[in-house]
């Protein structure tokens, strides 16, 4: 699962009005290359929850330098727009879980992949 | 990439080992998805540094060959955890890393979390036939709740007026892009014959 991925996830466990964000436990993270594409992380950043992004990247201890406030003018900055990138498409949960804010329900990560189903009683 | 070459490629994704009757689980040809994933990048320029859903993805043929036309990122979504992980294995062996995939129902998916998150929705839907009827268009609405620009889907021929019909409902725009000859192998035991070519129209629903 990658952090841009995590941006858009919510829990929707019956009965919860706030599953978001989710909380991440990583027990493993991996970084993959990933080509960069100034423009695409550009055109992803206004719709991202930035401060969520920020604290995911400190879960995992990815955050680096990435500051906690969006710089103005990203557009032309090759070297934040990498950063980004980083955080949002190369660092990937792999093994671990992913927490509702509310209902402390947990939704495991397995290979990667975040498992949201639900049991037919929590729908 | 030219179309060839891309279709090539897509003949080395792994499909079911044993496909579900009550998923659905048709793979699309290789054939097909390279014919739509070309289509909605040289007409409409919808793929390329775009984020896109592939919704009921299965093993991944389209959201592969969308991630090879430079798609920013794809993100698959399937039910079975069977699929997701030849999804990953086809993944893996073509060192494609602008993948990301998410386990989920798409029946009880709250779409509106995901509202116009995604550029583009590309999809081959369950045909909503046998024990699933509906499937096809409760796909149809997650995907068209999802996509900011354009939803891109398969859907029998015989349904196209009630489809149309949805659409105007929605305000929609929904465009047939091509009529195409499905050839449905005999994949399960209900199949009798060898194969059957069903009519199938590759639709393109736009928002205004």
């Amino acid at each position: 699962m990658k952090l841009l991925t995590h941006n858009m996830l919510t829990s929707h466990v019956k009965g919860v009005t706030k599953g978001y964000p989710l909380l991440i436990k990583a027990t493993a993270v991996k970084v993959n290359e990933v080509e960069f594409n100034p423009q695409f992380v550009s055109r992803m950043i206004p719709k991202l929850e930035w401060g969520v992004l920020v604290q995911a990247a400190d879960w995992l201890g990815q955050r680096e330098d990435l500051p906690a406030e969006l710089v103005s003018d990203y557009e032309k900055n090759d070297d934040f727009l990498k950063k980004v990138h980083r955080v949002l498409l190369e660092v990937e949960v792999i093994e671990g879980c992913l927490q509702c804010p509310e209902s402390g329900r947990e939704f495991p990560i397995s290979k990667g992949i975040p498992n949201m189903l639900l049991n037919e009683d929590e729908v | 990439m030219k179309l060839k070459e891309l279709e090539s490629c897509l003949q080395q994704v792994d499909t079911f080992e044993e496909p579900k009757i009550l998923l659905e689980q048709y793979p699309t040809s290789p054939h097909i998805a390279a014919c739509m994933l070309y289509t909605i990048q040289s007409t409409f320029d919808d793929i390329e540094g775009k984020l896109v859903a592939d919704l009921g993805c299965g093993c991944g043929v389209l959201s592969i060959g969308a991630a090879m036309l430079d798609a920013g990122l794809c993100v698959g979504f399937d039910i079975d955890d069977d699929a997701l992980d030849i999804f990953r294995r086809n993944a893996e062996e073509f060192e494609i890393t602008n993948l990301d995939l998410v386990q989920c129902d798409l029946c009880c998916l709250e779409a509106e979390a995901y509202a116009k998150k995604f550029d583009t929705v590309i999809m081959n839907p369950p045909f909503g036939t046998k024990h699933n009827q509906g499937m096809d268009m409760k796909f149809l609405q997650a995907a068209l709740t999802m996509a900011k620009t354009a939803v891109y889907s398969l859907h029998k021929t015989s349904t196209r007026d009630h489809i149309q019909k949805k659409a105007n409902d929605w305000g929609v725009k929904m465009e047939v892009i091509a009529e195409l000859r499905y050839d449905l192998p005999a994949s399960y035991k209900f199949h009798k014959k060898k194969s059957v070519d069903i009519q199938v129209d590759f639709l393109r629903f736009s928002k205004t």
